[in-house]
């Protein structure tokens, strides 16, 4: 068992990873929300985070990692504070998606998978986030921002430019 | 399951029901290709090359993932499939770089066999390639991503096959990579098999790679050299300044005992073949006491003379000879017959790896009481005691967890200490340390330290039983065991020995108390009229011999001075000669040295740990050495001793020699002589022919009756120890297991730098949890 | 938030109670929540299996397979513990409906899945959503707490002695892992790659125990069907599909969003008078009638369709997931084709050979293409490269990603023809689309 002082998690964390990993009728079973949680928590994949993560399901590091690189949320360097996420798939294209994009690359002066130096955001294009319907649709980590037009985007930054500056929680 | 009959390209097939049908195929001689396919391992469907159609059904089904049934009509080749391949071939190759004539794989590719196949000749892809940079993992392995077409088959065969689990697949789509448990190295048991199972030039020989193009080698199959689980091994080899050099080892056409399998030895550690510190002249010791080089046949003469000096003068008791757990049988055989018939002395012994002699005396008189390795890889349930296979018999260790995993097999464990084959294990009894002497009344129910009763109780529940001996049983307690076995129906024996022929030394009487085939030389039976002279009293064991102060010593493959921790200045006295490959500690004292040639360089048989005997064929040469066999006729022949008596060769007095020892060219002699022994014209011509021995021991030692063509055809035959009854083992003997690990192997590891490269990579990479 | 839109044509049973606050749970069972669930208790799983097949309801997740004769495959004595899973993996472009239900009523999901853990004998349910969903987790955790509060769910749920319990459980970005076999593998904690067919899920499925998989609409509508009747639900849609559902109108329409509509009502009509025609008064160009992986129909072709599994079969494309995506005629077809293409290149597991590289090639391709710098051979390698895709991969994405690809090509071959010889794309908006 993880010695809980050694953890890269935090003591909820821990606590919340270790109902986790019994609630299911396999152990494993936890491995894909742990590693979103975990990264929710410290920001990425970390080496620390991955050599945690095997260690409470009792499985190699590798095989965290075979399952880790699967999924296109995880990720292994760090992101913004603020992880801004365009849908530029058909009904958002159709709907402006790729120019809320250039927008956001233009007031961030970063390209897809950038950071913004002073770490608080950071841009991607991602695929269809289900709100196709309310396009062109944007993720900020967890938060929907739909039916937008480039002209909203600086004031969507403006937001959470604002939480950052107030040291708020990630969203 | 019942047979079912089917229709596969308008022939009726049968086979038993549930074959999946690329099986059913392949014994039926049709061939349907598959990338991702590969027996034992577990399902893929994910190459789509084995596509067929099935009658009735609307889309084209996997051949690999179909089982057969009553009545099914499968098309396997017809035009719709080709292009269905010839596509998926197409699309492979978008990625796929078409650098084939620079290309490590490049003769020996499938998919350039199938691109071959299916002409998909035609480039519609104008695209840049994913590239990535080729990776070394380790000293034996490189991972190049560009030519992988994802099989999976190495990561199933690490981890099913191996249970090693240190490849695994990370990304997905076509940036999918294979990827090794280490970050960027390799922490395993380096075996190679990923390497042998890959179709392509992904995965390629840190030892063999761009050395050479696939069709320039000879393709040898021998027996490797290491162990004593005998796999059998093909040697690439090419021609070379002084001789012909193995360039690469594996075992491509997977008909030996082996299977599939070869571990890190068997495919990396041929090189000390080539080691610089081969001995290449006979060495003399000259006046000033320096050992000197000379012709081969002032050494022999002068080995002779001195023998011969010391023999008339002070008796045969006073000669002494240690022989190998690596020469062949012929030689040991040669071997005992020079020391009991020519030196007269029963003054001979080998290292002991494990007790055959007790195993053999306690299963006198009792026909198919022992198992073979084929027998052991089948058996509904096995009992392992006191050996960690992983380590030291990686064969048998493959074996067992092919039998749990595809079989079903139960395996059940006794030990002193925890092993990794407890992972496979049905139940596993931990052993007090050095308690098994309570193992046979434990599973006799009678009184023990021993208190876990379920272990005891399932293993009774058994219907038939093969029992698999480590070393550490031996004398007693192994008897004790064996008589508890023997009690019981279907309960068959096999002991753990270490070296490619310990088995074969101790059958082939390389003890002072016993002949070959264990027939005691206080009661030769046959022997008596075949080797006048024998004397009748058991000679000196080994730690006997070198104790007393000899006359003369004669090593043959074996290193005494280090392996017994002999003082050097007790054998100042003795006249020592030594045959071996390098300059051994034993060798470094001697008075003559001869340079032998190494199991990869003769011909003849042996005989692994489970009594499966295999021929070696000769694949390299190294100019300057000659084999064991060689240099005792020869030897005999300069002390004067008939050698017509002592190698029945040349039938209706045909003595020619047809090259046999003609350096560069024997391998051609070699075939020939194999040949003609397949077609029961067996020459002997020589009396450098080892099979002229071979029939001799096949007359002459219990046992040892062959399937002959089999043999020849290098196929794996039986022998069963020797099942006369021996009354009492005379010598005591010291059984000394060798313990060697997967990159060890006795007295030639050292000399390897591949294995000694394998073993410091696995020493050093980061302590990463390798599955165990 | 999610605008929500009406329209006088729906027909609004799944979605009756969206906007009303039902994701509390007092107010779902003032609304007649669990009483569908509680009947099925009394009544036994062969009568919820007679009226789910009564009810022609066919699945919402893409491929339309009648859900009570699904329900019939799992076994009834199995060694094995048995599973009812909710696919809320939601993840087809053009597809948000799920996304709904999530928000706005949690808890037919969850008495949806009670209904069929009876109907099949199971005692544990999962519930998966895509890891974008996280809000949606987070109401649909509060609900099954809530629900376990109540005592519907856990050992003795409505106060009988049948226990069942749901487990809630978040993706991490994988639109295979909405493959049902993928999706079991995602929630053994491993990569989301599909399993090999047969055995299908009913016998052999999550954990290896018999398992039922059901779309998260699939599963909400269940109480209806139960609350209605099966042949009541089956009048309101055509003959062999039963019921109504959620179709997502998206692109360039004039008033986007869900709205619930019976089973085979006309697409032409629900473009243009449900969803207000294209908008700023553009022609249209093609419709895309179930999700990216449907191919795209004609003006002409839509005239007479309506929207239910057989008839968008009849006309070569495929219902889907119900996300009727409108192009209007400003709208470059080799972008559209390149957009999609490279969605099913980011999302192919990889493992066999014709979908990892296939749909590698053809976004290759294409990027090129409409950059420009294609060649007529193009086109036709395009073609053959698709069709010898289709049929042969080891799941059906391979085929959904060949799918509309041929469905562009051949429908649409001039304009292809139209950016060949260095011809820049005629409607240039992005040619230099960004790569994912
Ligand atoms: C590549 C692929 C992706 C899929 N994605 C989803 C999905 O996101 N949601 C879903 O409900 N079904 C999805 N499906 C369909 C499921 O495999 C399965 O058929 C469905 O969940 C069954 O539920 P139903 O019968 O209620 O439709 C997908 C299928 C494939 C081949
Ligand atoms: S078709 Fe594609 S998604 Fe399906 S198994 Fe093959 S690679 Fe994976
Ligand atoms: S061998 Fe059947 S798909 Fe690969």
């Amino acid at each position: 068992m993880t010695n809980e002082t050694m953890s890269v998690f935090s003591t909820e964390l821990s606590a919340r990873f270790d109902k986790l990993v019994a609630k299911y009728p396999v152990r494993r079973s936890a491995l894909v929300p742990m590693l979103l949680y975990a990264q929710d928590e410290v920001g990425y994949l970390s080496d620390a985070v991955i050599a945690d993560v095997a260690d409470r399901i009792g499985i190699t590091e590798l095989d965290v990692r075979n399952v880790a690189t699967y999924y296109s949320m995880l990720r292994f360097k760090p992101a913004g504070k603020y992880n801004v996420q365009v849908c530029t798939n058909i009904s958002c294209m159709l709907r402006g998606g790729y120019e809320i994009f250039e927008k956001f690359q233009d007031e961030l002066g970063i390209g897809h998978k950038g950071v913004s130096t002073d770490g608080v955001f950071s841009l991607e294009e991602v695929e269809c986030i289900g709100a196709c319907c309310w396009a062109p649709a944007i993720q900020v980590n967890y938060d929907f921002h739909d039916d937008l037009t480039p002209e909203q985007v600086p004031g969507i930054l403006e937001q959470y430019r604002a939480k950052a500056a107030q040291g708020g929680k990630n969203a | 399951m019942a047979d079912v009959t089917f229709t596969v390209d308008g022939k009726k097939l049968t086979a038993p029901a549930g074959t999946l049908l690329i099986e059913a195929c392949r014994k039926a001689g049709i061939e349907i290709p598959a990338f991702c396919y590969y027996p034992g391992l577990s399902l893929q469907a994910a190459c789509r090359m084995c596509v067929v159609r099935q009658e009735k059904v609307p889309k084209l089904q996997t051949a690999c993932t179909t089982p057969v049934a009553e009545g099914q009509v499968f098309i396997t080749e017809s035009a719709e499939i080709a292009q269905a391949r010839k596509s998926t071939i197409e699309l492979l190759l978008g990625n796929h770089p078409l650098d084939c004539p620079v290309c490590d794989a490049g003769g020996e590719c499938e998919l350039q066999d199938m691109t071959f196949k299916y002409g998909a000749g035609e480039s519609l892809y104008t695209e840049a390639k994913q590239h990535r940079e080729e990776q070394q993992w380790s000293p034996a392995v490189f991972y190049d991503r560009p030519r992988c077409i994802l099989c999976y088959r190495c990561v199933r065969m690490c981890g099913e096959g191996m249970d090693v689990w240190a490849l695994g697949i990370q990304n997905r789509g076509a940036r999918a990579v294979i990827a090794p448990n280490g970050g960027d190295q390799l922490d395993c048991e380096q075996c190679g098999m990923c390497i042998d199972v890959c179709p392509v030039g992904a995965l390629t020989s840190g030892s063999y790679r761009y050395k050479t193009r696939p069709w320039e080698m000879n393709h040898v199959s021998t027996v490797c050299t290491h162990c004593a689980d005998g796999c059998k091994v093909t040697l690439g080899v090419r021609q070379s300044n002084d001789g012909s050099t193995i360039i690469r080892a594996d075992n491509r056409d997977k008909s030996g005992i082996n299977g599939d399998f070869l571990c890190a030895k068997g495919r990396f550690g041929f090189d000390f073949v080539e080691s610089g510190d081969r001995l290449t002249k006979p060495l003399v010791r000259d006046a000033q006491g320096k050992l000197e080089s000379a012709t081969w046949e002032h050494a022999l003469r002068f080995a002779a003379a001195r023998l011969k000096e010391i023999r008339d003068a002070k008796g045969g008791s006073s000669i002494g000879i240690i022989g190998s757990n690596t020469t062949t049988n012929e030689e040991n055989y040669l071997l005992q017959k020079i020391a009991r018939t020519v030196l007269g002395t029963n003054n001979i012994d080998h290292v002991r790896t494990a007790d055959y002699a007790t195993f053999s005396r306690a299963l006198a008189g009792k026909a198919s009481r022992t198992v073979g390795l084929r027998g052991i890889a089948e058996a509904p349930a096995i009992l392992l005691v006191g050996s960690n296979p992983t380590d030291e018999h990686p064969l048998l260790a493959w074996e067992l967890r092919a039998d749990v995993r595809l079989n079903r097999a139960r395996l059940y464990i006794a030990n002193t200490a925890e092993i990794k084959l407890e992972r496979q294990a049905r139940a596993a009894l931990r052993v007090p340390p050095a308690g098994y002497t309570q193992l046979t009344g434990y599973l006799a129910g009678g009184k023990s330290s021993i208190s876990d009763t379920t272990f005891r109780d399932a293993l009774l529940a058994e219907e038939s039983l093969v029992v698999v001996i480590g070393p550490e049983l031996s004398g007693a307690t192994l008897q004790s065991l064996i008589e508890w076995g023997l009690g019981r129906e279907h309960v068959k024996f096999a002991l753990l020995g270490d070296f490619a022929n310990s088995r074969g030394a101790a059958d082939m009487g390389l003890s002072p108390d016993l002949l070959p085939g264990y027939v005691p030389v206080t009661a030769p039976g046959d022997y008596a009229a075949e080797y006048p002279n024998l004397p009748r009293a058991p000679g000196k064991s080994l730690p006997e011999m070198l104790s007393s102060k000899l006359g003369a010593l004669l090593v043959v493959g074996a290193d005494p001075v280090a392996q017994q921790n002999v003082a050097p200045d007790v054998l100042k006295s003795t006249f020592v000669i030594v045959q071996d490959l390098f300059l051994t500690e034993t060798a470094a004292i001697a008075d003559v040295v001869f340079p032998s040639a190494s199991l990869y360089e003769k011909t003849g048989t042996v005989t692994n740990t489970y009594g499966d005997l295999q021929l070696a064929k000769k694949a390299a040469d190294h100019a300057g050495v000659k084999t064991d066999f060689e240099i005792l006729v020869r030897l005999a022949d300069a002390l004067g001793a008939d050698i017509n008596k002592l190698v029945p060769f040349g039938k209706s007095s045909v003595t020619a020699d047809l090259g046999q020892s003609r350096g560069a060219q024997a391998g051609e002699a070699d075939r020939h002589a194999v040949w003609l022994a397949a077609q029961g014209l067996e020459p002997k011509l020589s009396p450098f022919d080892p099979i002229a021995v071979l029939d001799e021991i096949e007359r002459l030692v219990p046992g040892y009756k062959l399937d002959r063509l089999n043999l020849f055809c290098g196929n794996d035959v039986a022998t069963e120890p020797g099942f006369v009854p021996v009354s009492a083992l005379t010598a005591t003997a010291t059984i000394e297991p060798a313990h060697d690990g997967l990159f060890t192997s006795g007295l030639l590891s050292r000399y390897s730098p591949a294995l000694k490269d394998l073993e410091k990579h696995q020493s050093a990479v980061p302590a990463v949890a390798v599955a165990d | 938030m999610p605008k929500l839109v009406s329209h006088p044509d729906e027909v609004k049973i799944v979605s009756k109670r969206f906007g009303q606050g039902a994701a509390n749970i007092d107010k779902y069972v003032e609304l007649g929540g669990y009483d569908s669930a509680k009947k099925c208790l009394a009544q036994g799983p062969d009568w919820i299996i007679n009226e789910m097949k009564a009810s022609n309801l066919r699945g919402r997740g893409g491929a339309g397979f009648p859900t009570g004769m699904k329900w019939s495959f799992v076994p009834k004595q199995s060694a094995k513990p048995k599973y009812v899973l909710v696919n809320g993996d939601e993840s087809e472009p053009g597809t948000c409906k799920d996304h709904l239900i999530f928000l706005h009523d949690p808890h037919s999901v969850i008495e949806g899945t009670i209904i069929a853990g009876l109907a099949i004998g199971a005692k544990l349910g999962f519930i998966y959503l895509r890891g974008e969903y996280r809000y949606l987790l987070e109401i649909m955790e509060k609900a099954v707490a809530d629900a376990y509060e109540k005592g519907f769910l856990g050992k003795n749920i409505f106060g009988s002695d049948t226990e069942f319990n749901i487990i809630t459980q978040s993706g991490a970005g994988a639109y295979e892992v909405g493959e049902e076999s993928a999706l079991m593998e995602s929630l053994e904690g491993k990569r989301g790659v599909p399993r090999i067919k047969p055995p299908f899920p009913a016998v052999v499925g999550l954990y290896g125990g018999p398992t039922v998989i059901n779309n998260a609409e699939t599963i909400a509508t269940v109480p209806h069907v139960i609350a209605m009747g099966g042949e009541a639900f089956a009048a309101v849609g055509t003959p062999r599909n039963g019921g109504t559902r959620l179709f997502g109108l998206s692109g360039h329409i004039a008033k986007p969003g869900v709205y619930e509509l019976p089973m085979g009502y006309n697409l032409k009509k629900m473009i243009y008078e449900v969803g207000g025609g294209v908008r700023g008064g553009r022609g249209l160009k093609a419709v895309v009638p179930g999700g990216s992986s449907t191919p795209v129909l004609l003006p002409e072709e839509i005239e007479n369709i309506g929207m239910d599994f057989d008839q968008v079969g009849k006309a070569g494309s495929m219902l889907g997931s119900g996300g009727v995506v409108v192009i209007d005629d400003q709208t470059c077809i080799v972008e559209f084709a390149l957009r999609t293409i490279s969605f099913y290149q980011h999302e192919s597991c990889g493992w066999c050979i014709p979908c990892r590289e296939g749909t590698d090639w053809l976004k290759k391709a294409l990027t090129r293409f409409h950059a420009g710098f294609g060649v007529a051979k193009d086109i036709d390698n395009i073609q053959y490269l698709a069709e010898n895709m289709m049929g042969r991969t080891f799941c059906p994405l391979g085929d959904a990603a060949a799918m509309p690809t041929l469905g562009f090509v051949k429908k649409f071959r001039k304009e292809f023809e139209d950016h060949l010889n260095g011809k820049p794309c005629p409607y240039a908006k992005h040619a230099d689309l960004a790569v994912v």
